[in-house]
């Protein structure tokens, strides 16, 4: 093949193909907001240190549910096994917190690893039941083991400052809040690159027809096995992060609901661009917050009735409706001269 | 070097009391271009998911280039140079065409698992892509997403998929299926400037189609191949008309 000709089509070829890899304005401008926010309002930054580490746990489900389409129903699992890695590490003497996220995380990914596989056969009934079976089981397994886990009064943890000099957690909210951010941002970083990848490109590929992606040479089980490996792993560091900065962790970090939640917050911000598991952990926290001071018992109630709009009218036709809207103003008269 | 680009030999395959497969043994010669034919209900299905690997022979073997490839999986009898397109389209309805074939053109050349490096940033996967598309004439709906584009376009896409792998040999599942009329030539055209290096095996149902494509043309008859070989000899078989004529086959 000669050198390629720089024409039109090409130009327009590569700009198509890398279009999503560079950041852009609206992007930059997210993650200052949140920055600008934990600064701004310190007497909330609990709330929003709540935020991001929900945020990280959903983006960790955005990786195998939105990039990859396998369905879990049992995330907490590595949820809940980061948090307790990273207790059981502070009290046996291994305090620094970076040092606990980073082991923690890595326990979460190595059993990421050894239950992938049980998830590449079956439908995704399977994998939901086999996924909630596993996070029975570990939540089973920390309840009777309380000489490790302190069963059902958890454990209570104290950690060291950040870096040495950051203190975190009741009397340093400011400070747990900017390093979940700054965890949150680097590992967004890294998944972002990586959707952007032809790694990527593969895991999308598996999403839209795992049997083409095969016919293509895509080896499907060992890619789902990696980003599932991976998933667990930010999904233990998220788990992590809420044990170091609320220095508590208790057996319920394993419940169903911390499953079920996660996938709400997906769903409401929306699957498969990564910026929805933030966005959804946003708003339903912020939800939560705000209509359970007004009516403490019925704040599912509004939760619920967002859960029903969303599916039943479709965030794609809110967007589409969105973009058709903008291209209107843009160009007033393009439909007219269309037909 | 003599050996011929994709060999079955002596494939049998039952599931359960069905014999499916019985004991079919044929070759694909380098750059052929061969039809498989059969009524309804003949094995094509099987006897292609046995090639391809998605099913697994009762007995007999594969072999890819003289190679032994029965025990392979799908993915890697891909990457030894065997690729197919499906009957029904299979395609990835939000990818676009030219991200579909940078993925295949990725995984052929084994840079498909890097994911640091940023997708379309090599200038070689570009232009490869860029080639197929025109090939094809998918230019003007290259970045479109791909379940947006007309039915004989999708066709289209399967086949510059199948191609993208670069394969020794092309399995291509009745690929003018269900296309209207007016887009018939374009896929007409696309399979008559296949590369010549490449073999093709055409399971087709559409006798215009097999007759102006194919050199050498196998009848599979209930699990079994009936007989092979050119086209003026097979119209002119009376096995062949009989069963495609629905009368008794040993007429």
């Amino acid at each position: 093949m000669s050198a390629p000709a720089r024409s039109e089509n090409s130009v327009r070829l590569a700009a198509h193909l890398r279009r999503r890899a560079r950041w852009r304005w609206p992007e930059i401008l997210f993650w200052l907001a949140i920055l600008a926010a934990i600064f701004a309002v310190p007497s909330r930054a609990a709330l929003i240190n709540e935020i991001l580490i929900a945020g990280l746990f959903a983006l960790s489900l955005d990786l195998i549910l939105g990039l990859t389409g396998v369905v879990s129903l049992g995330h907490a699992a590595f949820f809940g096994l980061g948090a307790y890695a990273a207790a059981i590490l502070s009290s046996e003497g291994i305090a620094d917190p970076t040092l606990g996220l980073v082991v923690s995380s890595l326990i979460a990914a190595a059993l990421g690893l050894a239950t992938a596989p049980l998830l590449l056969r079956g439908a995704d009934l399977t994998r939901l039941m086999v996924t909630m079976g596993i996070a029975l089981m570990l939540g089973e397994l920390a309840n009777r083991n309380s000489w490790l886990t302190g069963g059902a009064d958890g454990l209570n943890i104290a950690m060291a400052p950040v870096l040495g000099m950051f203190p975190i957690g009741f009397t340093g909210q400011r400070n747990a809040a900017l390093y979940s951010f700054v965890v949150l941002f680097l590992l967004f970083a890294l998944a972002r690159r990586l959707a952007r990848s032809p790694f990527g490109l593969s895991l999308l590929a598996i999403r839209e027809n795992r049997l083409r992606a095969g016919a293509l040479g895509v080896s499907t089980s060992r890619r789902i096995i990696a980003i599932y490996a991976l998933a667990a792993g930010y999904a233990g560091a998220a788990g992590a992060l809420l044990a170091q900065t609320t220095q508590i962790v208790s057996l319920d970090l394993f419940d169903f609901h911390r499953s079920a939640d996660v996938l709400l917050m997906l769903i409401i911000g929306g699957a498969g661009y990564l910026y929805g598991g933030i966005i959804g952990a946003a708003i339903f926290i912020v939800l939560r917050d705000v209509i359970s001071s007004a009516t403490p018992e019925y704040w599912e109630f509004w939760i619920g009735a967002l859960l029903v709009v969303l599916v039943l009218v479709g965030r794609e036709r809110f967007g589409e409706r969105a973009r058709q809207l903008l291209d209107r103003l843009k160009r007033p008269a393009a439909w007219e001269e269309a037909a | 070097m003599s050996a011929p680009a994709l060999e079955a030999r002596g494939l049998v395959r039952r599931f359960g009391g069905l014999i499916a497969t019985d004991n079919v043994s044929f070759s694909v010669e380098p750059g052929a271009r061969q039809a498989l034919i059969g009524p309804n209900g003949a094995g094509k299905t099987t006897l292609i998911n046995l090639l391809t690997g998605v099913v697994r022979p009762s007995a007999g073997s594969v072999f890819l280039e003289g190679e032994d490839v029965t025990a392979l999986s799908p993915s890697r009898r891909v990457r030894r140079g065997l690729s197919r397109t499906f009957q029904i389209n299979q395609l990835f309805p939000d990818l676009s065409p030219a991200e579909s074939l940078g993925l295949a053109i990725s995984e052929r050349n084994g840079s498909g698992g890097d994911f640091w490096r940023v997708a379309g940033g090599k200038a070689n996967i570009v232009a490869e892509v860029e080639e197929l598309l025109g090939r094809f004439g998918l230019e003007d709906a290259m970045d479109q997403p791909t379940r947006t584009l007309a039915y004989g376009k999708q066709r289209l896409l399967e086949i510059a998929l199948g191609l993208a792998s670069r394969p020794r040999v092309l399995l291509l599942d009745e690929p003018a299926a269900g296309v209207p009329e007016e887009e018939r030539r374009d896929i007409l055209a696309a399979l008559a400037a296949l590369p010549a290096e490449v073999a093709i095996l055409l399971i087709e149902h559409d006798m215009d189609l097999v007759f102006n494509f194919a050199k050498r043309i196998s009848v599979l008859v209930a699990g079994r191949l009936l007989c092979e070989g050119e086209p003026a000899a097979i119209a002119a078989d009376e096995r062949v008309r009989a069963v495609y004529l629905g009368e008794d086959a040993r007429g």
